[in-house]
């Protein structure tokens, strides 16, 4: 299918969310859409989706105008959509979840589930993504709960385009990887696909043609062998540096001192197993590893959300154990948490409210008991200024803020007040590029000043980045601790628990995820080197594990692991 | 990730450049009465409850119902009778709830005093009085994110705690008084802190302990008002010992009239809604109670202990209930009392609290008008069924409550920020 937009507008009252957007996806095509968070990529797709009606402008499919009143229209016109946030019904089964909206009866309207699962088995050879059909989609990895999202749109009744909405957000690099590859295969097969992301390395390792957008407008159209500094600098609107400047590191006095922790969750799992960590001031540790191996878990400990099993936490030499959170703030305890909406900020309070989240109760925001407003206010006035939050006031409400500005207004929590050690979560998670520079830039700026910082990551880049020593973790402990300058491979083999004392991990579920999937996608990834997810699986073959053939059978090790955890 | 999202967070330097001019006032007020924000809901929700009321009234009325018949042949007849039927059922209702123009008529020709015209009048404010404390408990606990459906239970124990106070200790009133009072908000308060406890403690979901604490206490007060210590010692019938002449709550209009009722509880009422206001916007207590209303992960993170805010919440919302029953026990006067003395006040607090949206403000004033219509529909019997004035209150709430019932049958739009609809966490 070719697909043409022609001056495609969407305005909402005086504010125009895309202005005048050319665009042109030619068949078996893979189209990245790059943008910061804000600039109207989702705008976009909603009206190519059929959810919003563009205010002018055309969409041509073929070279015919269409006109979507709906999704109904899009679908039937042959695209198909992956949302950002899945849409599945978590207790049903796979076949169910893809048949959803057309339903495959038998007379009377009796569901015939024997139709179903065969229209899954159809569509998952055709394109080669392995599903099984009867499988709980709530029970299944993040990353196979997408490919079902990727089979249901494709098994619309002829669809030959599929867009994906920042597909790569909730994956591990392991998943990302993969999905990538299967990106690769469908457009191989021909299907056009648009790629909405804002991460470079992705675009640069899979799309055919770039189109940056920024502010609702179309600024630059890119080959995907662009540097890394030519995308960004198009999508931020200015130069960008990408490489974090450092000076090494001066580490003095041990600040967080973790031994032997150890926590069991409700289901009876040893979520940290004995694990052993020391930050000194002045130093950034990067705690490596596949997401659900601890971290979570890791960094509650250290705040006292979460009371250990046995062990110790230690902050400037002294036992924490016995004081609550509040406590550890206020001695000095700084957290960014991972999940930002849930743990970071309040979304119906004001910006001023959020940034004294966890002072409010202290001099001077407030005297016996009473909230003095005018302090607070200033403080948000001067936080706003410094960390550029990009608000209309500090009384608006944090949801209003794009998560860039959300992640800010934390950042500023944090580093406005006296801290000795920061225990920092995924810190630019969904964050933009201009965003991730700034943090990134603080947090080099914060460990000058002699804090003790825990960088926990799931991006290898990030940790590279910034990172003066790097703990991987695996199933609960530090399996390794090296130096900045190992190499990815080595890492990577460490955090699937390759060189783990433990390999009875793998056996669990492999068994029933049979290798049958999408082509290695070797060609992709391999030409772009600096793929951290790629990392993992190509080392696999070195690893002890006999039952492990080719890059599906490292994927399940990756959530078997992550899994076992939960 | 929405487009509206998008346009929102990238909408202000759009909006800055002052493109378009800012429409006049009457288009952008003739805007606002045509979106579904929260005052529009709830005007619209009082008009649409007196309309529904107005047709049961006319079907309700077999004369009416019988001119509608020959509706065809003479319309006039149906259109009249029902509008008379109507329009007399909503003047009486005014009547006994603001002011009573056969009243003053009769005191433009001298033969009724001026605290005759003001009796209406004194007879909503005492109806409310209690409702604007339990409007308040409830509405401070939907603030934390809790449902105390358990306010009656704690007006009663706190009618009780003000009643032994009020008749065992001798004392002149301006000791007296305060300290039954305070007896009264002591016992709701302990009685309300129980649901936050178990909360707090064991996870057990405050709907369901107050719900039963509520009937531990009604039947609590059944055993108590019998025992020696409480009976009265001249009656026979459930009544209690009235309280001494010191702990009796003083009418603010008495001089004007014996019959009008309205008494200081009243000033102790707008001082609670001024205080809970003051506690929720200025002070740390209600920072946290509303961030762990909102989102309490987020307020664990921050430090923030939440099941002592749940506790003092529900203690805070128990000791304003417990306001309310004391407001009752040291009002009453020389009468005791007796286990219908609660009424139902603690469960209006619930629909106080709805109506006026959890803000004191908008408590006082929802308490206001469900005091007006008991006033009006107690005086207006029965000439008027007293069954319209709970019909129009059940009427209000329900509009209130489901703010896209009203956006959808007045085709309203939508507002900037979308519906706004209360909910307690977890229900």
């Amino acid at each position: 299918m070719r697909l043409e937009l022609q001056g495609l507008t969407k305005k909402f009252g005086s504010f125009t969310a895309d202005d005048d957007i050319d665009l042109v996806v030619e068949p078996g095509q893979i189209h990245a859409v790059l943008g910061e968070n804000g600039a109207g990529k989702s705008t976009l797709m909603n009206m190519l989706y059929g959810i919003l009606k563009p205010t002018s402008g055309k969409i041509l499919i073929d070279g015919e105008p269409v006109e979507f009143s709906g999704p109904g229209d899009a679908i039937a016109a042959g695209i198909g959509m992956v949302h950002q946030h899945f849409k599945l019904v978590g207790p049903f089964s796979v076949a169910d979840n893809v048949q959803l909206g057309r339903e495959h009866t038998r007379a009377a309207g009796v569901l015939s589930a024997r139709a179903a699962r065969q229209a899954v088995r159809d569509v998952s050879e055709q394109y080669g993504l392995h599903l099984d059909p009867d499988a709980i989609c709530e029970d299944l990895p993040v990353g196979v709960q997408q490919r079902i999202e990727i089979v249901k749109a494709l098994s619309g009744p002829k669809t030959e385009l599929l867009i994906l909405d920042e597909p790569t957000a909730v994956l591990t690099p392991a998943e990302i990887r993969e999905l990538l590859g299967i990106m690769r295969s469908l457009a191989d097969s021909g299907t056009s696909i648009l790629f909405i992301s804002h991460k470079l390395k992705e675009v640069q390792a899979v799309a055919d043609t770039v189109t940056v957008i920024r502010r609702g407008k179309v600024v630059a159209e890119l080959e995907p062998s662009a540097s890394e500094t030519e995308m960004a600098s198009a999508m931020v609107g200015r130069e960008v540096a990408l490489t974090v400047d450092k000076t090494p590191a001066e580490p003095g006095e041990p600040r967080l001192e973790v031994r032997d922790l150890t926590v069991v969750n409700d289901a009876g799992v040893k979520v940290l197993n004995g694990l052993d960590l020391t930050v000194h001031a002045g130093e950034i540790v990067g705690l490596a590893g596949i997401e659900g191996n601890g971290q979570t878990e890791l960094a509650r400990a250290v705040l006292g959300l979460l009371h250990p099993d046995r062990g110790s936490i230690a902050v400037d030499g002294v036992n924490v154990a016995r004081l609550s959170p509040a406590a550890r703030i206020d001695a000095g305890l700084g957290y960014i948490p991972e999940d930002r909406a849930r743990d970071g900020v309040i979304t119906e309070f004001t910006v001023a409210e959020n940034l004294v989240l966890n002072q409010y109760r202290n001099e001077p925001y407030a005297k016996h008991g009473v909230t003095d407003a005018a302090a607070v206010r200033e403080r948000a006035v001067d936080s706003i200024a410094e960390f550029d939050i990009r608000t209309q006031s500090p009384n608006e409400p944090v949801a209003s803020l794009s998560g860039g500005n959300q992640q800010k207004v934390i950042i500023a929590r944090e580093f406005s007040r006296p801290r000795r050690l920061l225990v920092a979560a995924q810190p630019t998670r969904g964050v933009d590029v201009g965003a991730t520079e700034f943090i990134h830039s603080r947090l080099i700026a914060e460990r000058d000043t002699g804090t003790g910082v825990l960088l926990i990551s799931s991006e290898l880049d990030e940790i590279y980045a910034l990172a003066d020593r790097i703990a991987v973790i695996y199933n609960g402990r530090i399996v390794g601790e090296v130096g900045p300058e190992t190499p990815r491979e080595s890492i990577g083999r460490l955090m699937v628990g390759a060189e783990a004392p433990e390999p009875d991990a793998q056996d669990a579920e492999a068994s029933e995820t049979p290798p049958t999937d999408a082509a290695p996608p070797e060609t992709e990834t391999s030409s772009t080197s600096t793929q951290d997810s790629a990392t993992p699986d190509t080392e696999m073959p070195d690893a002890p594990t006999p039952d492990a053939s080719g890059p599906d059978a490292d994927e399940d090790d990756a959530t078997n692991g992550g899994d076992r955890e939960r | 990730m929405s487009a509206e999202t998008e346009a929102s967070s990238a909408g202000p330097p759009e909006t800055d450049d002052g493109t378009e001019p800012r429409p006049p006032f009457m288009v952008m007020f003739g805007r606002y009465l045509t979106e579904a924000n929260s005052v529009m809901v709830t005007v619209y929700s009082l008009l649409m409850a007196f309309v529904i009321g107005a047709i049961l009234l006319i079907v309700s009325d077999d004369a009416v119902r019988g001119t509608w018949s020959y509706f065809f042949s003479r319309p006039t007849d149906a259109l009249s009778a029902s509008w008379d039927v109507v329009s007399s059922a909503y003047v009486s209702l005014f009547e006994g709830a603001v002011l009573n123009f056969n009243t003053l008529d009769r005191f433009a020709a001298g033969t009724a005093d001026f605290g005759d015209i003001l009796r209406p009048i004194s007879e909503t404010l005492t109806n409310a009085t209690p409702l604007v404390l339990t409007g308040l408990a409830v509405g401070l606990a939907f603030r934390a994110g809790l449902f105390n459906i358990g306010a009656q239970g704690q007006l009663i124990l706190g009618m009780l705690g003000a009643l032994v106070i009020g008749f065992t200790i001798d004392a002149p009133a301006i000791v007296h008084l305060p300290l039954a009072v305070l007896a009264g908000a002591i016992a709701g308060a302990a009685f309300g802190a129980i649901p936050g406890l178990l909360k707090a403690q064991t996870g057990a979901h405050e709907v369901i302990s107050s719900i039963m604490l509520n009937n531990i206490a009604a039947l609590f007060l059944v055993w108590a008002i019998s025992t020696e210590f409480l009976h009265s010692e001249t009656r026979s019938e459930l009544v209690t010992r009235p309280v001494n002449d010191s702990a009796v709550l003083p009418r603010l209009l008495g001089p004007l009239g014996a019959h009008l009722r309205v008494n200081a509880a009243l000033l102790l009422a707008f001082a609670a809604a001024i205080l809970v206001w003051w506690l929720l916007s200025r002070s740390t207590f209600g920072y946290r109670i509303r961030a762990v209303g909102f989102n309490e992960h987020a307020s664990a993170t921050a430090g923030m202990h939440i099941g002592r805010t749940y506790t003092t919440t529900m203690g805070v919302s128990g000791a304003l209930a417990g306001l309310a029953g004391a407001a009752l026990a040291l009002g009453v006067g020389s009468g005791g009392v007796t286990t219908n003395t609660a009424l139902e006040y603690g469960f209006d607090g619930i629909t106080v609290a709805l109506l006026g949206r959890a803000n004191p403000g908008g408590i006082v004033a929802a308490a206001l008008l469900f005091g007006a219509l008991k006033a009006g529909a107690l005086s207006a019997q029965p000439a008027v069924p007293v069954d319209i004035s709970t019909l129009l209150q059940a009427t209000i709430v329900l509009f209130i409550a489901a703010p896209a019932l009203v956006k959808a049958l007045l085709r309203l739009r939508t507002p900037r920020g979308g519906l706004v609809t209360l909910e307690a966490k977890g229900w």
